[in-house]
């Protein structure tokens, strides 16, 4: 009888051991994008980005895209009492500013019909518009614009 | 003249009192008098400094609701409360001039808002928002007329190193230097929420023109 109990409990520690060694050597293998650090354990916060202070403007790598914002746009407020955008991108502004005006495809409404101002769905430019960090790409890309940007 | 003018004033105080001050003391030294003179204008006017500088520090400014609740919330999200380099401008550095004689026209000045804090006009968040483009606008004005001297205590174009400065900020401070123009020109709503700019600017903002 005494054996027997012993044997349970000798057999049951071996396997919670056993247990616990497969999961520790499990969690270490994976690694993701944040890195190979264990789920119990803090990973490394990356170094903080820096936003370009302020540059010409970035070309386009396909036709649509919304062009990026060269310069930093940290603490502009967009809001319905004011945006910080427009009072350089306005059409009334961008010849004093020296700012590339807004497209005049932001005057239409979703059914087309032209407005006097800017449309309300364009109105939060940094929906589409974003600056640029200096972070590496995530993922290796071989995306090539066409002719008719790079000329080549 | 006689000390007892009694009956040429007709037992009023306070022309009694003006005839004793009229009349040289025979009690006391020209010395002591000075000297009493001296000292106590010493206490009264660094007691009025004081007070006034006591009147000019941020606790003060948010010790009211109004200040606290509204401008001081949206104050701490901008570049003159938290920055790079942890060098603050508080409430009084950019709302009450540093000369002296500007600071006493200012606190003067402030016993309107002594008002209307009693009479609550921006008591709540709704009536202040409600306010919001005329007392900012109150600001932009002195601010104009100034050629926004508060923000040149720390700020001056002539200190300013242009090849330091990003491409934006060259072309505007050297165009903005050339017409003569004010900080307050350009910027707006730096340290506070901007108003509703529909009649400032109506191309800036959503809605019809």
């Amino acid at each position: 009888m005494m054996i027997k109990k012993l044997s349970i409990i000798a057999s049951l520690t071996l396997g919670i051991l056993a247990a616990t060694a497969s999961m520790q050597s499990h969690s270490s293998g994976i690694e993701s994008l944040r890195g190979a650090s264990d789920l119990d354990q803090n990973s490394t916060a990356p170094e903080n980005k820096q936003y370009a202070k302020d540059g010409q403007p970035i070309a386009r790598d396909y036709v649509q895209q919304p062009p990026l914002v060269p310069h930093k746009v940290d603490r502009y407020t967009i809001n319905i009492k004011s945006n910080k955008c427009l009072s350089c991108h306005s059409w009334k502004n961008y010849r004093e500013a020296g700012a590339t005006k807004i497209s005049q495809t932001h005057f239409e409404d979703r059914d087309e019909h032209v407005l006097a101002n800017i449309s309300a769905r364009r109105y939060f430019c940094n929906q589409c518009h974003v600056p640029q960090v200096n972070a590496p790409a995530l993922v290796g890309n071989d995306f090539q614009p066409i002719t008719a940007i790079s000329g080549q | 003249m006689s000390i007892n003018n009694s009956d040429e004033c007709n037992g009023k105080t306070i022309c009694r009192l003006w005839q004793l001050l009229k009349v040289p003391s025979t009690q006391y030294s020209l010395g002591l008098l000075l000297v009493v003179g001296f000292v106590s204008g010493i206490i009264f006017w660094g007691g009025f400094n004081t007070a006034m500088e006591m009147t000019n520090s941020e606790e003060f400014c948010i010790s009211c609701h109004e200040m606290r609740d509204n401008v001081y919330q949206e104050y701490q999200r901008t570049i003159h409360y938290s920055n790079r380099t942890g060098v603050r401008a508080t409430c009084p550095d950019c709302h009450v001039p540093k000369e002296w004689q500007h600071k006493v026209v200012r606190k003067i000045q402030a016993s309107n808002e002594l008002l209307h804090k009693a009479l609550g006009t921006i008591d709540t968040r709704e009536k202040f928002e409600a306010k919001r483009l005329k007392l900012a606008d109150n600001v932009w004005k002195v601010m104009k007329k100034t050629d926004s001297r508060e923000c040149r205590n720390c700020h001056n174009f002539d200190y300013m190193d242009f090849g330091e400065q990003g491409r934006r900020a060259v072309n505007q401070h050297s165009k903005g230097l050339e017409e003569g123009k004010t900080c307050i020109d350009c910027h707006k709503g730096i340290a506070h929420e901007l108003p509703d700019m529909h009649d400032v600017d109506p191309t800036a903002v959503v809605g019809d023109i």
